[in-house]
């Protein structure tokens, strides 16, 4: 076990290296060069000032080179410097991943006390009308592009009712002395967004849960448990759910990266101030350090979460060997 | 001597060519009944039906989307800044947009690029992933471990950003292709070639899995006994055994494509106006929310109803050509 862990986070390592060097060389292919661009604003600069700048900054380095100086300076916590807000980037990005670990969490939380029930249910019903009518609204969760979801929820509650503010992370001006008011405030503004981006994830894990109870409850040791004379709730909730979250757990870890994908569409809907918009916004204005950071602080979390899912499942099923 | 010989080769080669044919039409026979089994049972998914229905009606509507429009006199591209937010009409069945272009002709031409844009992607990525996942099973090995290194790298990855990410690239930087990724056309074919680059995972695994699972049959050692190089082994013996979950995975991966296409081109990244697509007609309606409504509903709408008959199509085609793996 230790050794397969240790395995996988040098397999997870050595994808982040080899990631960052290619994130680091699509940064070339962006369009715009932030140079030409500080210097189209100054009259006074000319081809030699350019030229001396280049020189100066190390453009003119083969790119290995200057990819090593960036990644020693990154590993020693120096980020760069955002080229639009003009702090180190550091500084901007800790508040954005704290916003999309909020927004992710609780979309996560969201999703599993309405997934997993709605799963259960459909499959101990299965072929009725609540079977049905769960089924097609997975599909329906499943086909619907969520940020036009969040679009139609902001017309409607934004827009037509007036209820929940349409885009944002929190009131500006709340008194930030009173614990309370801020956590009201901010759950505001985090409804929608996490309405828009659970509908997915509920409706993928609905499927899943109801698929891993019905093959478990085909299982030998289910007609066991019914035969020893044991209550339903017993068997459907110590025999049955148990082994049939199992599968579940592993679809849930990994549903992580699918929340965190679909989150830079669902912040920027909701201009809500996380990593996703942040990394979008970076590219669109040019920003191409931070851009790269927003994007290798998502692949890191990403890849985290998939260790920890192969970890978690591996602990989970003693089944499971590892060589 | 001479002339007996060949009549007994003659001889043989006849007895041996009519057996071989009987052979192919015993296995003709035995295709036929297994997709007629799977017709029989994909007809009884009766959503799954819908479905093909309306696939096929869309379909048809992007296909004669050129007739539609010269047969109503519309046009995509006309604007009429005096008509901008038009009310449904004989004229204008659902209004107009921002510009006065006419709602309706464009979601057809819009139609038109998303289904491309997603069916090309998904028979695209198909083709790449039947390529790694045949190499990988077939060859095994080295071979094997570095292809499946790669698609699990890819795999690990978050999509979205991803495609943020190169989607805002610009190709034309690219030495000697960059060329070809300018313009109209060109922002489809980069598109594709993204999505491909990025979903062909998947269909590699599946198919190095199926592969892997018959390559040890009496049939793929009887092909290869007889002399046939691997390359037709590969593509007579053993593909036609792994079509069933392949073609599943392409119909879902259309339903995936449409959603990515849709969420790429209303960020503004993927089809470029004024080439119109139901991803950048979403984008346009943006600052139409509060006073027409509709332009944003419409081809969300389509988009789900689009989505959704390919993702019950792929399970219909599922239930139906793999009973052992049914859900239910």
């Amino acid at each position: 076990m230790a050794s397969y862990i240790i395995r996988r986070l040098i397999q997870t390592v050595v994808l982040l290296i080899v990631l960052s060097f290619v994130t680091y060389l699509m940064m070339g292919l962006m369009p715009g060069d932030p140079l030409d661009i500080a210097c189209s604003a100054n009259p006074d600069c000319t081809t030699e000032n350019l030229d001396q700048m280049k020189e100066l900054m190390g453009l003119n380095d083969p790119i290995y080179i200057r990819y090593g100086k960036w990644a020693a300076g990154f590993v020693q916590g120096d980020l760069g410097y955002s080229r639009t807000y003009r702090v180190p980037a550091s500084q901007i990005l800790a508040p954005r991943v704290v916003n999309t670990m909020i927004l992710g969490f609780l979309t996560m939380l969201v999703s599993l006390v309405i997934a997993i029930p709605l799963g259960v249910f459909a499959s101990l019903k299965q072929h009725s009308k609540l079977d049905y009518f769960i089924n097609m609204f997975a599909f329906a969760g499943i086909s619907t592009p969520s940020f036009w979801l969040g679009l139609i929820l902001i017309i409607v509650f934004s827009v037509k009712l007036d209820w929940l503010p349409a885009g944002g992370v929190e009131t500006i001006g709340v008194d930030q002395s009173n614990f309370f008011a801020v956590l009201m405030d901010r759950i505001q503004y985090l409804i929608l967004p996490v309405t828009a981006l659970s509908m997915l994830t509920i409706a993928s894990w609905v499927r899943y849960t109801r698929s891993s109870m019905l093959e478990t409850l085909r299982m030998d040791y289910i007609r066991t448990a019914r035969s020893k004379g044991l209550t339903e709730s017993s068997v459907i909730r110590r025999h049955a759910l148990r082994n049939a979250l199992l599968p579940v757990v592993t679809v849930v870890a990994l549903s992580f990266r699918l929340i965190f994908s679909g989150a830079v569409i669902t912040e920027k809907v909701f201009s809500y101030q996380g990593i996703g918009s942040l990394m979008f916004d970076s590219i669109m204005g040019n920003d191409f350090n931070i851009a790269m950071c927003c994007f290798l602080m998502i692949c890191l979390a990403v890849l985290l979460m998939n260790l920890l899912a192969d970890v978690l499942y591996a602990y989970l099923d003693p089944r499971i060997t590892y060589q | 001597m001479a002339h007996t010989s060949t009549g007994i080769s003659d001889a043989f080669i006849a007895s041996s060519s009519e057996e071989s044919v009987k052979g192919i039409n015993v296995q003709e026979d035995a295709v036929k009944t297994y997709w007629a089994t799977v017709l029989s049972r994909f007809l009884k998914h009766k959503v799954a039906v819908g479905g093909v229905f309306m696939i096929l009606l869309l379909s048809l509507l992007a296909i004669f989307a050129d007739v539609i429009a010269s047969l109503t006199g519309l046009d995509p591209s006309a604007q009429k800044i005096l008509q901008r937010y038009g009310e449904w009409s004989t004229s204008h069945p659902l209004g107009t947009d921002e510009l006065g272009r006419d709602a309706f002709i464009r979601l057809l031409y819009g139609a038109r690029v998303s289904l491309a844009v997603a069916m090309l992607s998904a028979v695209a990525s198909m083709v790449v992933g039947i390529l790694v996942g045949s190499l990988a099973g077939y060859y095994g090995g080295k071979l094997d471990t570095v292809l499946m290194r790669v698609t699990d790298s890819f795999l690990a990855l978050p999509l979205i950003p991803i495609l943020i990410l190169m989607a805002a690239l610009d190709f034309g930087k690219i030495p000697v292709v960059g060329a070809y990724m300018q313009g109209d056309e060109g922002s489809i074919l980069k598109l594709i070639i993204i999505f491909v680059s990025f979903s062909w995972m998947v269909q590699a695994r599946l198919v190095r899995g199926a592969i892997l699972s018959i390559k040890k049959n009496e049939y793929v050692l009887a092909a290869r006994t007889m002399g046939q190089s691997d390359w037709s082994i590969i593509v007579r013996e053993m593909l036609p055994n792994v079509l069933a979950p392949v073609i599943v995975a392409v119909t879902l991966a259309v339903g995936q494509n449409i959603l990515f296409e849709a969420a790429l081109s209303f960020l503004g990244l993927g089809i470029q106006p004024p080439t119109a697509s139901w991803g950048n007609m979403l984008n346009n309606a943006l600052e139409s929310i509060n006073n027409r409504p509709s332009l944003v509903v419409i081809p969300g709408i389509l988009i789900l109803i689009t989505v959704m008959s390919f993702n019950f199509l792929g399970d219909g085609l599922q239930d139906a050509m793999d009973p052992k793996a049914s859900k239910s």
